[in-house]
């Protein structure tokens, strides 16, 4: 029997507040353990939490950037269990009545756009740091906690389960971290856990439409641990109901290392959370003119700005989609253009010889050695007729390894085009008596043979002629 | 009898409490004692009474996003009935 996977994320997105959500304790990542706390967000008796304002901002626009509804009347609720991240015994979390739902992003998949709903976007606050005392949880006799992230402000992005591979999983997540980058809300840094997934996935007999068992893998913060984990589940479910075995609702954790997911065995069978409003914190009520004045805020999102790259500029569908998958790529492509670069020729360096040394070094484009300046300074020089396309790639090279001007490198390194007819006119001559043959072959009707002759008229000015000025001269040379 | 064993044990778990099964039946009796007096209020009339959550009429209660101090490291972790290197440490999470 063929199966199809049936993949629901739920999305934890730390914000970038300066302070917690309920207490004005900092919110900086690396600081030294139990540092960034106070009695509120450690949970002690007779404190009382308040709601920090841009939390909600930041909720409502996470909801509005995501076609969500945003519920004008929203409370919080406290979500009761016992895990020692968690110094109240609860985490206060949104229930019935979460800051957004019903929205939807679209994702490119291999058989085009798809359209993956969202079931809801909640506040919630961070829980602690375990660290344990052993190589993992189950083997440790003790752990120890740092409440530093306990109360961090947190957006719980929920999908629909609508994703149907690791790739459309990959996807969507990515479109989710590009919008709240482009929003402004969250830092979206995956290593620093501001980005987290937590992964359901179950099986169906194909075009089926009853949702098999599922398990859930909580914490993933890479985008390959994400696929990996997710392809390694479809296999072993795949495996255990070909062994006409069944799933086992329950949580595994992903080992990365080991590449395998491995079962939890919580004793608690059946989660409770009990959930119940919570009472020291007053209802959100927001009105359609706030709602509205905050959508006016929003920036332009992906999609639009992808759009807009496209009509303005002409570029393909493909490269639009990759400049804006980015806030960082899509700023870096404005820089360019602004500095005066042709949008096409911004875009084939970006797609280019960019992305090949950012892949090489596994550098961020935001690290880049290059930046947008310079690159349109190199591109403005090719314009120019200063340098051709191929000398332009010798010139990148230096810019990487250096910080000096294209102008600069060009001059040093005497890179400049030979523009002067009377100069390449001589190599020309010499190149045309050197070559009897491809001459004679280029007068019998051969007309490209003209190519070798131009290859060697570049060898020998080290690709520094001017390529169109040497086919003119060369052409009406062998034509008189 | 509403609370069953079943459900003495249930919220024994939740809450973390451990039961001894001599006075399983003391704790049912109690429980049962609560939800019975609590199902008095199912006799009140509450047709024209809207649901509420909060017994404050207050809403949109807000904190600016500035810092304030934290608390002094040794001053949170002094009622920590364990502690190591600047962490509250706890015992075994989970059960191997």
């Amino acid at each position: 029997m063929n199966y199809e996977a049936v993949i629901g994320l739920e999305i934890h997105c730390e914000l970038k507040t300066k302070t917690k959500i309920f207490c004005g304790c900092e919110t900086g990542f690396g600081a030294e353990q139990n540092t960034h706390v106070c009695p509120v967000c450690l949970g002690l008796p007779g404190v009382l939490p308040t709601i920090n304002k841009r939390v909600v901002e930041f909720g409502i626009k996470a909801g509005l950037a995501t076609n969500c509804t945003i519920n004008q009347y929203s409370k919080f609720d406290r979500k009761n269990y016992y895990y020692p991240d968690l110094p109240k015994n609860w985490q206060t979390s949104q229930y019935d009545l979460p800051i957004a739902e019903h929205g939807w992003v679209d994702i490119d998949t291999e058989s085009g756009k798809k359209r993956i709903r969202l079931t809801r976007i909640h506040m919630e606050e961070d829980a602690g740091k375990l660290v344990h005392s052993g190589t993992n949880i189950k083997d440790s006799a003790t752990s120890n906690v740092d409440y530093n992230r306990t109360g961090v402000p947190l957006l719980e992005i929920v999908s629909e389960p609508d994703l149907s591979s690791a790739e459309e999983a990959r996807a969507y997540m990515e479109k989710i971290k590009a919008i709240m980058e482009y929003i402004d809300v969250s830092n979206c840094r995956m290593e620093e856990g501001n980005l987290r997934a937590d992964i359901n996935v179950s099986l169906r007999p194909e075009g089926s439409k009853e949702l098999g068992t599922r398990t859930e893998m909580k914490n993933i913060n890479s985008f390959k641990s994400l696929e990996d984990a997710i392809n390694y589940e479809i296999e072993r479910q795949t495996e255990v109901l070909e062994d006409g075995g069944h799933i086992v609702q329950e949580t595994r954790t992903w080992d990365p290392e080991r590449g395998i997911t491995l079962s939890m065995r919580s004793k608690e069978n059946a989660h409770d959370y009990r959930y119940m409003p919570e009472p020291d914190l007053p209802p959100i009520v927001t009105t359609a003119e706030q709602i509205e004045a905050f959508r006016k805020e929003l920036p332009e999102l992906p999609d639009a700005r992808r759009e807009r790259l496209q009509q303005e500029f002409g570029l393909s569908d493909y490269d639009a989609g990759i400049i804006t998958s980015t806030r960082a790529m899509a700023e870096y492509f404005d820089a360019m253009v602004s500095e005066g670069a042709d949008a096409k020729a911004a875009a084939n360096w970006m797609m280019g010889d960019l992305s090949k040394n950012l892949n090489a070094e596994g550098k961020e484009i935001q690290d880049s050695p290059v930046d947008a300046k310079r690159l349109a300074q190199m591109i403005a020089l090719i314009d120019k007729g200063t340098i051709s396309s191929k000398i332009a790639k010798t010139v990148f090279k230096e810019m990487w390894a250096s910080d000096a001007s294209p102008e600069q490198i060009v001059k040093d390194k005497g890179l400049v085009q030979i523009t002067d007819t009377k100069e390449i006119e001589g190599v020309v001559d010499a190149v045309i008596a050197a070559n009897p043959k491809a001459v004679e072959e280029y007068k019998a009707g051969k007309k490209k043979a003209i190519g070798a002759l131009v290859g060697q008229v570049m060898k020998q000015t080290k690709g520094k002629a001017n390529p169109q000025m040497v086919n003119q001269l060369l052409a009406s040379k062998l034509d008189n | 009898m509403k609370v069953t064993k079943k459900d003495l044990d249930n919220v024994a778990v939740l809450s973390r409490l451990s039961i001894p099964e001599e006075q399983a039946d003391k704790y049912m009796g109690q429980m049962d004692a609560f939800l019975t007096y609590v199902e008095n209020l199912s006799g009140v009339d509450t047709e024209q009474v809207q649901p509420t959550t909060y017994a404050l009429p207050m809403q949109n209660v807000f904190r600016e996003d500035v810092v304030k101090p934290s608390l002094d490291r040794e001053a949170a972790l002094s009622n920590a009935p364990l502690k190591e290197d600047g962490y509250f440490k706890v015992p075994r999470v989970l059960e191997e």
